[in-house]
Protein backbone atom coordinates (compact mmCIF):
# COMPACT_ATOMS: atom_id res chain seq x y z
CA UNK A 1 0.00 0.00 0.00
CA UNK A 2 1.40 3.36 -1.14
CA UNK A 3 1.65 6.63 0.19
CA UNK A 4 -1.47 8.85 -1.13
CA UNK A 5 -0.34 12.75 -2.69
CA UNK A 6 -1.73 15.88 -1.39
CA UNK A 7 -2.95 18.04 -4.49
CA UNK A 8 -5.40 20.90 -4.21
CA UNK A 9 -8.59 20.70 -6.49
CA UNK A 10 -8.06 23.52 -9.93
CA UNK A 11 -11.62 22.63 -11.25
CA UNK A 12 -13.06 20.83 -13.88
CA UNK A 13 -12.42 21.17 -17.54
CA UNK A 14 -13.39 18.67 -20.65
CA UNK A 15 -11.02 16.39 -22.70
CA UNK A 16 -11.58 14.51 -25.55
CA UNK A 17 -11.09 10.40 -25.60
CA UNK A 18 -9.60 8.08 -28.53
CA UNK A 19 -12.51 7.17 -30.02
CA UNK A 20 -13.91 11.06 -30.06
CA UNK A 21 -16.23 11.24 -26.94
CA UNK A 22 -16.24 14.13 -24.54
CA UNK A 23 -14.48 13.21 -21.15
CA UNK A 24 -15.30 14.99 -17.89
CA UNK A 25 -11.97 15.53 -16.36
CA UNK A 26 -10.95 16.96 -12.81
CA UNK A 27 -7.22 18.48 -12.70
CA UNK A 28 -5.83 18.51 -9.71
CA UNK A 29 -2.52 20.34 -8.59
CA UNK A 30 0.50 18.95 -7.07
CA UNK A 31 2.25 21.45 -5.60
CA UNK A 32 4.75 21.31 -2.23
CA UNK A 33 3.49 17.98 -0.75
CA UNK A 34 6.38 16.74 1.31
CA UNK A 35 6.32 13.87 3.84
CA UNK A 36 6.73 15.63 7.13
CA UNK A 37 6.46 12.47 9.44
CA UNK A 38 6.62 8.91 9.38
CA UNK A 39 4.99 7.01 12.48
CA UNK A 40 6.27 3.43 13.50
CA UNK A 41 5.54 0.45 14.84
CA UNK A 42 7.81 0.85 17.67
CA UNK A 43 7.03 4.62 18.57
CA UNK A 44 3.07 4.83 17.41
CA UNK A 45 2.20 0.98 17.23
CA UNK A 46 1.15 1.71 13.43
CA UNK A 47 2.95 2.45 10.32
CA UNK A 48 1.79 5.79 7.72
CA UNK A 49 3.28 8.67 6.54
CA UNK A 50 2.04 12.75 7.15
CA UNK A 51 1.80 14.53 4.48
CA UNK A 52 2.32 18.38 4.09
CA UNK A 53 1.21 20.82 2.04
CA UNK A 54 0.30 24.59 1.25
CA UNK A 55 3.21 26.72 1.49
CA UNK A 56 2.77 29.17 4.40
CA UNK A 57 4.44 32.18 6.16
CA UNK A 58 6.06 30.39 9.23
CA UNK A 59 4.64 33.44 11.55
CA UNK A 60 1.18 31.89 10.87
CA UNK A 61 1.75 28.96 12.38
CA UNK A 62 2.73 28.34 16.49
CA UNK A 63 6.23 28.05 18.06
CA UNK A 64 5.38 24.13 18.54
CA UNK A 65 4.68 23.58 14.51
CA UNK A 66 7.18 25.88 13.46
CA UNK A 67 9.72 24.12 15.39
CA UNK A 68 8.61 20.90 13.51
CA UNK A 69 9.76 22.20 9.99
CA UNK A 70 12.76 24.01 11.20
CA UNK A 71 14.31 20.48 12.67
CA UNK A 72 13.34 19.00 9.44
CA UNK A 73 14.35 21.76 7.34
CA UNK A 74 11.26 21.59 4.97
CA UNK A 75 8.99 24.91 4.47
CA UNK A 76 6.30 25.54 6.51
CA UNK A 77 2.97 24.23 5.93
CA UNK A 78 -0.41 24.82 6.36
CA UNK A 79 -2.21 21.28 5.38
CA UNK A 80 -1.19 18.25 7.68
CA UNK A 81 -3.02 14.32 6.85
CA UNK A 82 -1.41 10.88 7.99
CA UNK A 83 -1.83 8.47 5.25
CA UNK A 84 -1.62 4.93 6.21
CA UNK A 85 1.57 2.46 3.89
CA UNK A 86 2.56 -0.77 4.63
CA UNK A 87 6.30 -1.46 5.71
CA UNK A 88 8.19 -1.17 2.65
CA UNK A 89 5.88 1.77 1.07
CA UNK A 90 7.32 4.11 3.65
CA UNK A 91 8.81 7.54 2.12
CA UNK A 92 11.43 9.29 3.89
CA UNK A 93 10.57 12.31 5.86
CA UNK A 94 11.75 15.41 3.41
CA UNK A 95 10.77 13.83 0.49
CA UNK A 96 8.42 15.85 -1.79
CA UNK A 97 5.74 13.89 -3.61
CA UNK A 98 5.08 14.66 -7.23
CA UNK A 99 2.29 13.76 -9.87
CA UNK A 100 4.22 11.00 -11.40
CA UNK A 101 3.79 9.59 -8.34
CA UNK A 102 0.78 8.30 -10.25
CA UNK A 103 0.31 6.91 -14.09
CA UNK A 104 -2.23 7.04 -16.49
CA UNK A 105 -4.68 4.64 -16.53
CA UNK A 106 -4.34 3.34 -12.78
CA UNK A 107 -7.56 4.14 -10.94
CA UNK A 108 -7.26 6.61 -7.68
CA UNK A 109 -9.47 7.06 -4.69
CA UNK A 110 -9.51 10.48 -3.50
CA UNK A 111 -10.81 11.94 -0.14
CA UNK A 112 -12.15 15.72 -0.05
CA UNK A 113 -14.37 17.45 2.24
CA UNK A 114 -17.87 18.15 0.53
CA UNK A 115 -19.45 21.57 -0.23
CA UNK A 116 -21.47 22.32 3.08
CA UNK A 117 -24.86 23.28 2.22
CA UNK A 118 -25.95 24.18 5.88
CA UNK A 119 -29.22 23.03 7.71
CA UNK A 120 -30.64 21.38 4.88
CA UNK A 121 -34.42 20.28 4.89
CA UNK A 122 -35.71 16.28 4.05
CA UNK A 123 -36.25 17.16 0.71
CA UNK A 124 -32.94 18.61 -0.17
CA UNK A 125 -31.13 16.24 1.76
CA UNK A 126 -32.82 12.76 1.44
CA UNK A 127 -34.38 13.47 -1.64
CA UNK A 128 -37.75 12.91 0.12
CA UNK A 129 -40.49 13.93 -1.73
CA UNK A 130 -42.60 16.42 0.41
CA UNK A 131 -46.41 16.37 0.79
CA UNK A 132 -49.09 18.03 -1.90
CA UNK A 133 -49.25 21.27 -2.60
CA UNK A 134 -53.36 21.25 -2.67
CA UNK A 135 -55.53 19.14 -1.20
CA UNK A 136 -55.58 20.98 2.11
CA UNK A 137 -52.20 20.82 3.06
CA UNK A 138 -51.01 23.63 5.36
CA UNK A 139 -48.31 24.83 5.46
CA UNK A 140 -45.94 21.74 5.65
CA UNK A 141 -45.28 21.32 1.67
CA UNK A 142 -41.50 20.22 1.89
CA UNK A 143 -42.22 18.70 5.21
CA UNK A 144 -40.68 14.60 5.35
CA UNK A 145 -44.39 13.77 6.86
CA UNK A 146 -44.63 11.13 9.50
CA UNK A 147 -41.52 9.40 11.20
CA UNK A 148 -42.69 7.13 13.76
CA UNK A 149 -45.01 3.98 13.93
CA UNK A 150 -48.01 3.30 16.71
CA UNK A 151 -48.29 2.59 20.03
CA UNK A 152 -45.99 0.19 19.30
CA UNK A 153 -42.76 0.50 18.45
CA UNK A 154 -43.10 3.82 20.19
CA UNK A 155 -40.37 5.52 19.19
CA UNK A 156 -38.89 6.88 16.41
CA UNK A 157 -36.13 4.51 14.95
CA UNK A 158 -32.11 5.34 15.01
CA UNK A 159 -31.05 6.85 12.20
CA UNK A 160 -34.61 8.13 10.64
CA UNK A 161 -33.34 10.45 7.92
CA UNK A 162 -34.57 14.12 8.61
CA UNK A 163 -33.52 17.43 8.39
CA UNK A 164 -30.05 18.31 9.51
CA UNK A 165 -26.46 19.39 8.73
CA UNK A 166 -25.80 18.56 4.60
CA UNK A 167 -22.23 18.35 3.22
CA UNK A 168 -19.22 19.52 4.79
CA UNK A 169 -18.33 16.17 5.79
CA UNK A 170 -15.07 13.92 4.36
CA UNK A 171 -15.80 11.96 1.24
CA UNK A 172 -13.90 9.39 -0.57
CA UNK A 173 -14.85 9.35 -4.10
CA UNK A 174 -13.74 5.64 -5.41
CA UNK A 175 -12.12 4.08 -8.42
CA UNK A 176 -11.72 7.54 -10.31
CA UNK A 177 -9.52 7.26 -13.55
CA UNK A 178 -6.60 8.65 -14.07
CA UNK A 179 -6.42 10.22 -17.78
CA UNK A 180 -3.59 13.04 -17.58
CA UNK A 181 -0.29 12.73 -15.52
CA UNK A 182 1.23 16.16 -16.82
CA UNK A 183 4.75 16.32 -15.55
CA UNK A 184 6.01 20.21 -16.20
CA UNK A 185 2.76 21.25 -14.37
CA UNK A 186 2.21 18.94 -11.76
CA UNK A 187 -0.83 17.79 -12.64
CA UNK A 188 -3.39 14.91 -12.33
CA UNK A 189 -6.12 14.60 -14.06
CA UNK A 190 -8.82 11.96 -13.04
CA UNK A 191 -12.19 11.20 -14.73
CA UNK A 192 -15.64 12.47 -13.36
CA UNK A 193 -15.65 14.98 -10.19
CA UNK A 194 -14.38 15.13 -7.11
CA UNK A 195 -15.65 16.20 -3.75
CA UNK A 196 -15.46 19.77 -2.82
CA UNK A 197 -14.83 23.23 -4.00
CA UNK A 198 -12.03 24.30 -6.54
CA UNK A 199 -9.01 25.10 -4.55
CA UNK A 200 -10.06 22.68 -1.78
CA UNK A 201 -7.43 19.85 -0.97
CA UNK A 202 -7.90 16.36 -1.95
CA UNK A 203 -5.90 13.67 -0.96
CA UNK A 204 -5.56 11.22 -3.65
CA UNK A 205 -4.46 7.26 -3.19
CA UNK A 206 -4.13 4.72 -5.28
CA UNK A 207 -7.28 2.29 -5.85
CA UNK A 208 -8.07 0.02 -3.27
CA UNK A 209 -10.89 -1.67 -5.35
CA UNK A 210 -8.67 -2.17 -8.21
CA UNK A 211 -5.77 -4.10 -9.36
CA UNK A 212 -3.23 -1.43 -9.60
CA UNK A 213 -0.75 -1.78 -12.61
CA UNK A 214 2.81 -3.63 -11.72
CA UNK A 215 4.62 -0.63 -13.27
CA UNK A 216 3.98 2.09 -10.40
CA UNK A 217 6.69 3.99 -8.43
CA UNK A 218 7.38 2.44 -5.42
CA UNK A 219 7.22 3.64 -2.63
CA UNK A 220 7.42 6.92 -4.95
CA UNK A 221 8.70 8.28 -7.89
CA UNK A 222 12.25 8.81 -8.11
CA UNK A 223 14.13 11.42 -5.52
CA UNK A 224 16.38 12.10 -8.24
CA UNK A 225 14.32 13.50 -10.15
CA UNK A 226 13.02 14.60 -7.57
CA UNK A 227 15.72 17.06 -6.69
CA UNK A 228 16.03 19.01 -9.89
CA UNK A 229 12.41 19.76 -9.92
CA UNK A 230 12.27 21.17 -6.89
CA UNK A 231 15.29 23.76 -7.60
CA UNK A 232 13.38 24.83 -10.48
CA UNK A 233 10.21 25.52 -8.75
CA UNK A 234 11.88 27.41 -6.46
CA UNK A 235 13.77 29.55 -8.94
CA UNK A 236 9.66 29.75 -10.63
CA UNK A 237 8.73 30.77 -6.92
CA UNK A 238 11.19 33.55 -6.85
CA UNK A 239 10.09 34.53 -10.16
CA UNK A 240 6.54 34.96 -8.81
CA UNK A 241 8.08 37.32 -6.60
CA UNK A 242 5.97 36.11 -3.66
CA UNK A 243 8.04 36.85 -0.80
CA UNK A 244 6.33 34.82 1.54
CA UNK A 245 7.56 31.31 0.12
CA UNK A 246 10.92 32.96 -0.18
CA UNK A 247 11.09 33.36 3.70
CA UNK A 248 9.89 30.00 4.14
CA UNK A 249 12.60 28.55 2.07
CA UNK A 250 15.28 30.63 3.88
CA UNK A 251 14.31 29.65 7.07
CA UNK A 252 14.54 25.64 5.91
CA UNK A 253 17.68 26.21 4.49
CA UNK B 1 1.01 33.05 -11.11
CA UNK B 2 -0.96 31.86 -14.70
CA UNK B 3 -3.99 30.03 -13.66
CA UNK B 4 -2.96 26.07 -14.66
CA UNK B 5 -6.53 24.89 -15.66
CA UNK B 6 -6.81 27.90 -18.21
CA UNK B 7 -3.27 26.63 -19.45
CA UNK B 8 -4.02 23.48 -19.84
CA UNK B 9 -7.53 24.13 -21.91
CA UNK B 10 -5.18 26.26 -24.03
CA UNK B 11 -2.47 23.41 -24.99
CA UNK B 12 -5.80 21.00 -25.32
CA UNK B 13 -7.07 23.57 -27.74
CA UNK B 14 -3.99 24.17 -29.76
CA UNK B 15 -3.61 20.28 -30.13
CA UNK B 16 -6.94 20.22 -31.57
CA UNK B 17 -6.95 22.86 -33.76
CA UNK B 18 -3.42 21.94 -35.12
CA UNK B 19 -5.26 18.26 -35.91
CA UNK B 20 -7.86 19.79 -37.69
CA UNK B 21 -8.21 23.12 -39.32
CA UNK B 22 -11.26 25.86 -38.29
CA UNK B 23 -12.60 27.85 -41.41
CA UNK B 24 -13.47 31.17 -40.31
CA UNK B 25 -17.48 31.65 -40.09
CA UNK B 26 -20.45 33.56 -38.15
CA UNK B 27 -23.93 32.68 -37.50
CA UNK B 28 -26.10 33.44 -40.47
CA UNK B 29 -23.66 30.79 -42.75
CA UNK B 30 -24.67 27.46 -43.92
CA UNK B 31 -22.36 24.68 -42.89
CA UNK B 32 -21.56 21.83 -44.33
CA UNK B 33 -20.30 19.70 -41.05
CA UNK B 34 -18.81 16.33 -41.93
CA UNK B 35 -19.54 14.15 -38.90
CA UNK B 36 -17.81 10.82 -38.70
CA UNK B 37 -19.89 7.93 -38.10
CA UNK B 38 -19.11 4.72 -36.56
CA UNK B 39 -21.66 1.63 -37.51
CA UNK B 40 -20.17 -1.57 -36.08
CA UNK B 41 -16.98 -1.57 -37.23
CA UNK B 42 -17.11 0.69 -39.74
CA UNK B 43 -16.81 4.16 -39.82
CA UNK B 44 -17.63 6.81 -42.09
CA UNK B 45 -18.43 10.51 -42.53
CA UNK B 46 -22.10 11.95 -42.84
CA UNK B 47 -22.50 15.40 -43.95
CA UNK B 48 -25.03 17.72 -42.52
CA UNK B 49 -25.45 20.66 -43.55
CA UNK B 50 -27.57 23.87 -42.59
CA UNK B 51 -27.48 27.14 -40.98
CA UNK B 52 -24.97 27.85 -37.91
CA UNK B 53 -27.48 30.31 -35.62
CA UNK B 54 -25.11 30.11 -32.93
CA UNK B 55 -21.57 30.03 -31.74
CA UNK B 56 -20.25 29.87 -28.09
CA UNK B 57 -16.73 30.80 -27.95
CA UNK B 58 -15.53 29.03 -24.53
CA UNK B 59 -11.98 27.57 -25.53
CA UNK B 60 -12.36 23.96 -25.16
CA UNK B 61 -15.95 23.80 -24.81
CA UNK B 62 -16.80 26.11 -27.62
CA UNK B 63 -19.47 24.97 -29.47
CA UNK B 64 -21.71 25.77 -32.51
CA UNK B 65 -25.66 24.94 -33.41
CA UNK B 66 -26.44 23.89 -36.39
CA UNK B 67 -30.14 24.26 -37.88
CA UNK B 68 -31.82 22.61 -41.08
CA UNK B 69 -35.20 21.26 -42.09
CA UNK B 70 -35.25 17.62 -42.24
CA UNK B 71 -38.53 16.09 -43.82
CA UNK B 72 -40.53 19.29 -42.93
CA UNK B 73 -39.07 19.10 -39.19
CA UNK B 74 -36.61 21.13 -37.86
CA UNK B 75 -33.76 20.13 -36.76
CA UNK B 76 -30.63 21.02 -34.72
CA UNK B 77 -27.48 19.90 -33.76
CA UNK B 78 -24.74 21.36 -31.46
CA UNK B 79 -21.30 20.89 -32.40
CA UNK B 80 -18.10 20.86 -29.78
CA UNK B 81 -16.02 23.04 -32.07
CA UNK B 82 -13.00 21.49 -31.42
CA UNK B 83 -14.50 17.32 -31.23
CA UNK B 84 -12.24 14.84 -33.35
CA UNK B 85 -16.10 13.56 -34.40
CA UNK B 86 -16.58 16.40 -36.59
CA UNK B 87 -13.99 15.66 -39.23
CA UNK B 88 -14.43 19.13 -41.26
CA UNK B 89 -16.48 21.81 -41.31
CA UNK B 90 -17.10 23.87 -44.94
CA UNK B 91 -18.73 26.90 -45.39
CA UNK B 92 -21.18 26.42 -48.25
CA UNK B 93 -22.66 30.21 -48.12
CA UNK B 94 -22.10 33.14 -46.50
CA UNK B 95 -25.39 35.20 -44.96
CA UNK B 96 -26.13 38.94 -43.72
CA UNK B 97 -27.67 38.74 -40.15
CA UNK B 98 -27.63 41.64 -36.99
CA UNK B 99 -27.61 39.43 -34.58
CA UNK B 100 -25.47 36.70 -32.93
CA UNK B 101 -27.76 33.99 -31.97
CA UNK B 102 -30.83 33.35 -34.76
CA UNK B 103 -33.21 31.60 -31.82
CA UNK B 104 -36.14 33.95 -33.84
CA UNK B 105 -35.43 31.38 -37.38
CA UNK B 106 -37.20 28.47 -35.08
CA UNK B 107 -40.36 30.33 -35.38
CA UNK B 108 -40.24 30.68 -39.60
CA UNK B 109 -40.33 28.96 -42.42
CA UNK B 110 -39.97 29.19 -46.29
CA UNK B 111 -39.28 32.35 -47.28
CA UNK B 112 -39.56 33.70 -43.76
CA UNK B 113 -36.31 32.07 -43.11
CA UNK B 114 -33.90 32.86 -45.75
CA UNK B 115 -31.00 34.95 -45.08
CA UNK B 116 -29.61 37.24 -47.61
CA UNK B 117 -26.18 36.08 -49.06
CA UNK B 118 -23.44 38.02 -48.07
CA UNK B 119 -21.38 39.21 -50.68
CA UNK B 120 -18.01 40.42 -50.05
CA UNK B 121 -17.87 43.65 -52.76
CA UNK B 122 -16.79 45.95 -49.91
CA UNK B 123 -13.81 45.31 -46.97
CA UNK B 124 -13.63 41.76 -47.45
CA UNK B 125 -13.03 41.66 -51.08
CA UNK B 126 -10.09 44.27 -50.84
CA UNK B 127 -8.30 42.14 -48.14
CA UNK B 128 -9.01 38.97 -50.29
CA UNK B 129 -6.94 40.90 -53.41
CA UNK B 130 -4.45 42.00 -50.52
CA UNK B 131 -4.13 38.47 -49.18
CA UNK B 132 -4.13 37.22 -52.49
CA UNK B 133 -1.41 39.86 -54.03
CA UNK B 134 0.51 38.80 -50.91
CA UNK B 135 0.25 35.21 -51.89
CA UNK B 136 1.42 35.92 -55.29
CA UNK B 137 4.64 38.14 -54.31
CA UNK B 138 5.69 35.11 -51.92
CA UNK B 139 4.88 32.33 -54.36
CA UNK B 140 7.42 34.45 -56.72
CA UNK B 141 9.95 35.15 -54.07
CA UNK B 142 9.71 31.57 -53.13
CA UNK B 143 9.87 30.41 -56.97
CA UNK B 144 13.62 32.67 -57.44
CA UNK B 145 14.69 31.55 -54.33
CA UNK B 146 14.02 27.82 -55.43
CA UNK B 147 15.73 28.90 -59.00
CA UNK B 148 18.88 30.16 -56.22
CA UNK B 149 19.22 27.46 -54.54
CA UNK B 150 19.37 25.13 -57.92
CA UNK B 151 21.93 27.55 -59.36
CA UNK B 152 23.96 27.18 -56.09
CA UNK B 153 23.66 23.40 -56.67
CA UNK B 154 24.71 23.84 -59.72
Amino acid sequence: MRSGVLTQKLGMTRMYSENGTVVPLTLLSVKDCYVVDVKTIERDGYVAVQLGTALTKPQRLNNAQKQVFVKKELPALRILQECRVSDDAVVPVGEQLRAEHFIVGQYVDVTATTKGKGFAGAMKRHNFGGLRATHGVSLTHRSHGSTGHREFPGKVFKNKRMAGQMGNTQVTQQSLKVLVIDTENQLIGVQGCVPGANKGWVLVRDATKKTLPADLPYPTAKASDNKAVIAETNNNVAEDNIPAHESTENAAE
Amino acid sequence: MTNLLQKFEQQQVATLAEARAIPAFRPGDTLKVMVKVVEGTRERVQAYEGVCIARKNDGINSTFTVRKISYGEGVERVFPLYAPAVAAVEVVRRGVVRRAKLYYLRGLTGKKARIVERNDYGVAAAAAKEAAAKDAAAAAESAARMTEGQDAAE
